[in-house]
């Protein structure tokens, strides 16, 4: 639904950012393989310019259930708000997969906060440190906060937008089909990143292509 | 002699890369770009190549999964998968088909280098 928003980026410049998520995703991947012992399966990203409602919209639709998120918030020349999303049900399962399996579920229950925001602040650091070395640039990142509720929760913390209602919208989803373990990784940026992000992009092309 | 190189990757500016780091180390090769596994395909069943570069994560087939199609047709010719995915399993199933795992971004180092033993390859397998 790229059409309800203008095109801010050109065709070159929107597959070269899609690269890097992949880039940055593929990166978190295979740590957090590392973290529960099993392959993680990604799908290709879609990044689209949209309206927040309509983001909100897309997760929506994938998922209707009661959501936990593991939010960081990135600031430098570009700035937005990276999130590590599950369907509640699996998140016990998730931390049950990196404490080993073994534990009681009293005790995962008691882990379950702690252990989602540190892998959240893994797969979340490990996508966007990749994103910024491949810009030459430098990220912020706050710490991580677990939150719980649903895509328009998420979507609309505070700080609120800067200008307009047009997000840049990415979103990847990951599965560890042995574990029974889904969820999503979705970035979103305001508009005054996005003048920011097209230069930056235009450097990474020039040095990757030129 | 000139060889014939397949490059496929569904990004547009990884292919340009890829043609960049090709035109520093080899720019008599001949280049032909794929974006997607049936593209890919298509072309190999007209062309013969005599390396193969293929990204792992695309929409439709992954980069494997073309690997296993092209190594039906093409038993020795040298296949790169090329991804930022360095888990265990993929380097695995890479490894299985007879594929080199490549990193992403791919650097003109690593390239070069699997270049290098892909010519020694295909040079001894004419022998």
């Amino acid at each position: 639904m790229t059409s309800t928003a203008p095109s801010l980026l050109t065709e070159l410049q929107l597959d070269a950012l899609t690269e890097l998520v992949n880039l940055g995703v593929s990166k978190a991947a295979a740590n957090l393989r590392e973290m529960v012992g099993a392959q993680v399966h990604l799908s290709v990203p879609t990044v689209e310019l949209v309206t927040r409602g309509r983001a909100i919209a897309i997760l929506a639709e994938r998922e209707s259930n009661n959501l936990v998120a593991v939010h960081q918030v990135f600031e430098g020349d570009i700035g937005g708000r990276a999130l590590l999303i599950f369907p509640e049900t699996k998140s016990l399962e998730l931390v049950r997969a990196i404490t080993g399996g073994d534990l009681p579920l009293e005790d995962i229950i008691e882990l379950e906060q702690e252990a989602l925001a540190e892998t959240g602040n893994v797969l979340l650091n490990s996508c966007l440190a990749t994103i910024a070395n491949m810009l030459h640039r430098s990220l912020k990142m706050s710490l991580p906060e677990v939150l719980r509720g649903n895509a328009a929760t998420f979507f609309s913390l505070a700080p609120p937008p800067e200008a307009g209602d047009v997000v840049m919208f990415l979103y990847i989803t990951f599965a560890v089909r042995e574990r029974d373990i889904s969820g999503y990784i979705a970035m979103i940026m305001d508009m005054p990143s996005l003048t920011a992000l097209t230069h930056l992009l235009d450097e990474f092309i020039e040095r990757t292509a030129g | 002699m000139t060889y014939k190189l397949l490059i496929v990757d569904d990004s547009k500016l990884a292919r340009m890369s890829v043609a960049k780091a090709m035109k520093a180390l080899y720019p008599d090769w001949e280049r032909v770009e794929a974006a997607n596994a049936d593209e890919a395909l298509a072309l190999s069943s007209d062309a013969l190549f005599d390396v193969a570069l293929l990204d792992f994560n695309m929409p439709g087939r992954d980069g494997l999964e073309l690997a296993t199609d092209l190594r039906k047709a093409h038993p020795k010719m040298p296949i790169a998968i090329i991804s930022a995915n360095h888990q265990d399993e993929i380097v695995a199933r890479a490894t299985a088909i007879g594929a080199t795992f490549l990193p992403k971004p791919l650097t003109e180092t690593a390239l070069s280098g699997f270049l290098k033993t892909a010519l020694d390859q295909i040079e001894s397998a004419k022998r």
